[in-house]
């Protein structure tokens, strides 16, 4: 009976393994295969149809890629032009994200000053703030200054709505239990209010970090000396398309492996939480 | 006296810009050491009163004062177990136990040292790392109890605090509630629906009217300590308590349940 049982339970978690490992081959399959099909159509119209010239093709990008990094580009190493793209987004990205919880969490937890500064939030947030990329240029120059304070004011307003909601919605009840243990009102803000938002602020960094590569690269748009937006701009004068194409493959492989990093960090910080069953999202 | 509420109201106003009376006119009080019971009809005003003591809401009207001082803002030595879990997700069963002797200044050691002694104490040894969602109802509540405990407070507010387990769990955590109270001298003011649990527990029990909450009646519970609650419940002083109490708080109830019927 009981050995029975071992066996049936051993057959069990081998069919259900030997399930997962042919989901997953089929998955990986059919998105090679389309990799594959979308690529390969792309390079066949091009030869044939239409006109590389505007539309380029893979082979000619891949190649464009293979110079950057071997070669260089027009602008110096690659490496130093990703280096100047990744140093304005990160250091933006800290110093909006930084602002915008501090301001978040503050004004969330006090409805007087978030009454009072409401109007004002709403106006700033409705500013297409991509045009002040031309006016940080005018003011802090061609450097690391204008871009770091465009990457700034797209984040900031990305975590800010997040942490004001996170901070609203702790449950009184937890605060209420911090006060009758004696926390005071810093104590409260950075044990529970924090915590109890930190899933709202996480869920917002991931676009807030998409949002810092774009200000970053729409700044070096704007006007720069080097980085990846420089790069692509000078491609589009000079109609080089695989560099126009070359250049937004690095920077999305820049954002996957950030997304990838806040994804780590995320899980680590979150650990307290219940998974989420169901692989779709955790997968996501 | 150590708590004292006289003449207690508590208005809240309502969605549509009314006014809503909570509790009216409400006295009572609690000696140190003192456990009381208090009952009554469901809605009736027992958590707001519980809230005024403590502190976190302030009466409408009338004078609650703790140790002759009125009350305004959390007095010193209060703990306060409330009816909905208020436990930390995000810090494991230790850290929540070590979160009051850490916000009153104590050093992370200590505290941590002072928390695994009662975590142990409420039965609860060798799931310190958990985080609250791995625990079951009964002992995420033995949690709470712990963070409470672990204060050393002489004033202790439970809400309703067993109501969520079983009957099996829930007789054993009233012995464990007894054992713990036993000794520290502590005033415990304890809601809860169950009459049985708060005869068996207390030294008075408070019964109180269909909101807005007033005090109806209050009976001295003179039953010899210490108790075992289990063997109490079938004793026939037991019984005798239990019907003069329970005719006094059905009638509440039925106002109650007429009043939900009229709406
Ligand atoms: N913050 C608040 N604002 C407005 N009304 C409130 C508030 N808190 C409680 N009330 C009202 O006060 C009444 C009594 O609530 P309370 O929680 O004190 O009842 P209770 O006796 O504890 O009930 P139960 O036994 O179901 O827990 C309810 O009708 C509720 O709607
Ligand atoms: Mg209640």
């Amino acid at each position: 009976m009981t050995i029975e049982t071992v066996q049936s339970e051993e057959f069990l978690t081998h069919s259900v393994r030997a399930a997962k490992r042919k989901r997953a081959v089929r998955v990986w399959g059919l998105r090679l295969t389309i990799i594959v099909v979308w690529l390969g159509s792309w390079e066949l119209a091009a030869t044939y149809w239409i006109d590389p010239f505007f539309y380029s093709k893979p082979s000619a990008i891949a190649n464009r890629l293979y110079e950057w990094f071997t070669i260089g580009t027009d602008f110096g190493s690659i490496w130093a032009n990703l280096l100047t793209t990744v140093e304005e987004s990160v250091l933006g990205f800290f110093i909006g994200a930084v602002l915008g919880v501090l301001l978040g969490v503050i004004l969330g937890r006090s409805t007087y000053l978030a009454e009072v500064l409401n109007p004002f939030i709403k106006a700033a947030n409705a500013v297409p703030r991509i045009v002040l990329a031309s006016l940080f240029i005018v003011w802090f120059g061609l450097g690391l200054g204008s871009k770091v304070a465009t990457v700034v004011v797209l984040v900031f307003f990305a975590v800010f709505f997040n942490a004001f909601t996170g901070a609203r919605e702790v449950e009184r009840n937890l605060i209420d239990n911090a006060r009758i243990l004696g926390a005071s009102r810093i104590a409260v803000l950075r044990t529970i209010v924090v915590p109890s938002a930190t899933s709202w602020i996480l869920s917002s960094l991931h676009i807030a970090f998409g949002f810092a590569l774009i200000g970053a690269v729409v700044g070096e748009y704007a006007g720069a000396k080097s980085g990846m937006g420089f790069l692509i701009a000078n491609a589009q004068g000079t109609f080089d398309t695989p560099g126009i194409y070359a250049g937004m493959i690095v920077i999305t492989v820049v954002a996957l492996l950030a997304e990838w990093l806040i994804g780590t960090a995320e899980n680590r910080l979150l650990r307290w939480r219940p998974k989420v069953s169901g692989s779709a999202v955790s997968e996501l | 006296m150590l708590i004292e509420l006289r003449g207690a109201t508590k208005r809240f106003p309502t969605g549509t810009g009314g006014i809503h009376t909570v509790v009216r006119e409400l006295s009572m009080s609690v000696d140190s050491g003192e456990f009381v019971a208090v009952v009554g009809p469901t809605g009736c005003g027992k958590s707001t009163t519980l809230s005024l003591v403590s502190g976190l809401e302030p009466a409408s009207a009338g004078a609650v004062s703790v140790r002759g001082a009125p009350v305004t803002g959390i007095p010193d030595g209060i703990g306060y177990m409330f009816q909905t879990d208020a436990v930390l997700p995000w810090r494991s069963v230790l850290d929540n136990v070590a979160t009051g002797p850490r916000y009153r200044g104590t050093g992370k050691r200590e505290a941590r040292e002072q928390a695994r002694d009662w975590v142990a104490r409420v039965g609860l040894a060798g799931f310190e790392n958990y985080y609250p969602h791995q625990l079951s109802g009964g002992m995420r509540k033995r949690v709470a109890l712990a963070q409470v405990l672990v204060t050393s407070p002489s004033i202790m507010l439970m809400d309703e605090p067993f109501s969520a387990l079983d009957v099996q769990t829930r007789a054993l955590m009233q012995g464990e509630l007894l054992r713990l109270w036993e000794g520290t001298g502590a005033a415990v003011v304890f809601v809860t629906h169950d009459l049985d649990e708060a005869i068996a527990l207390a030294d008075k029990v408070v019964v109180m009217t269909a909101a807005p909450a007033t005090v109806k009646a209050e009976f001295r519970i003179e039953l010899d300590r210490p108790r075992d609650v289990e063997q109490l419940r079938i004793t026939e002083e037991f019984l005798a308590i239990y019907r003069k109490v329970w005719s006094s708080l059905s009638e509440e109830v039925d106002k109650t349940r007429k009043m939900g019927d009229r709406k």
